[in-house]
């Protein structure tokens, strides 16, 4: 009886966390299918790419947003800046831990922000490579 | 019978006063715009910058405004056509010539539907309040854009731009 209540118990706790962790890593299957579609060598997401995409400075995109630095700010784990000054959560998973379970969210800032930033949307590598460095931080 | 007028005339009297203190109390000195209170609307528009007050601009502006919203003033801010629709409807609903008409009517004085500007900052009872910011100002850094209006509106976000 005791155990079947321990049992209980932990499913209970431990339910919580599995619901909130379920749909980042649905994401981030679908963009490894996609990835390994538009390349067969495809072997994996990686944080250290995420991290580039993420400082790299970009001409392609609007002049006033070169990087995702430009309103993240510089460091991961501190909040970042609108243009018009509000102010963005950081993207950190671990000091903004219920981001990146709204599927359709994620999709729409990543459509808004790559096109912004790189005058094009991000190809699924992309995407899958800067969620998990975000996620990784 | 003998009516007493003087402490009728009294009690009148403070009544009307300490209604016109009140509706200036809530007014915020005639600059209050009831924020925006629906869940969908203040996430989708309140996320790059302060979720405006639909009544800041009369309907026509926001049914063009979300006509375009690929084109939001230079960025792409659109949404499914679904929460579209949603928020259309809030906006049109609630607009200074509509539902917000309370609010608006100074700030769309000379504002017609026909000539009425998207931009609130191009309202012209807005650029006649705001002719004394200087242009250094504008520029500061905590401040950067005229949509920025918490920068100098602590209580914006409430809805109550005061005079600074």
């Amino acid at each position: 009886m005791k155990t079947i209540f321990s049992a209980c118990l932990l499913t209970a706790f431990a339910f919580p966390a599995i619901a909130a962790a379920a749909p980042r890593d649905d994401l981030l299957s679908q963009y490894a299918a996609a990835a390994k579609a538009a390349s067969p060598a495809f072997s994996g997401f990686s944080a250290k790419r995420g991290e580039t995409l993420h400082l790299s400075k970009f001409t392609g995109g609007q002049p006033d947003t070169p990087s995702c630095t430009t309103c993240h700010g510089d460091t991961p784990r501190s909040a970042g800046r609108t243009p018009a000054g509000k102010a963005i959560d950081p993207v950190a998973l671990s000091v903004s831990p219920t981001r990146y379970t709204d599927p359709a969210k994620v999709e729409k800032w990543f459509r808004r922000n790559c096109t912004e930033v790189l005058g094009r949307e991000c190809t699924p590598l992309e995407k899958g490579d800067w969620l998990t460095y975000a996620i990784s931080q | 019978m003998k009516i007493a007028y003087r402490p009728i005339a009294l009690i009148v009297l403070i009544s009307a006063f300490s209604g016109v203190v009140f509706q200036r109390a809530q007014a915020g000195g005639g600059r209050y715009f009831p924020p925006v209170t629906d869940t969908v609307v203040k996430a989708e528009c309140g996320s790059c910058h302060l979720a405006f007050a639909p009544s800041m601009l009369p309907a026509s502006s926001w049914s063009r405004m979300m006509g375009d919203l690929k084109n939001h003033f230079g960025d792409d801010a659109s949404v499914d056509a679904a929460t579209a629709d949603k928020i259309t409807r809030y906006l049109t609903e609630n607009a200074g010539d509509t539902g917000g008409q309370r609010y608006g009517r100074k700030l769309l004085s000379g504002v017609t539907a026909q000539n009425a500007p998207l931009r609130i900052t191009e309202l012209p009872k807005w650029v006649r309040d705001h002719r004394e910011v200087s242009a250094a100002e504008w520029k500061k850094k905590d401040v950067g854009s005229k949509a920025n209006c918490v920068a100098c509106h602590a209580d914006a976000e409430r809805g109550y731009y005061e005079d600074e």
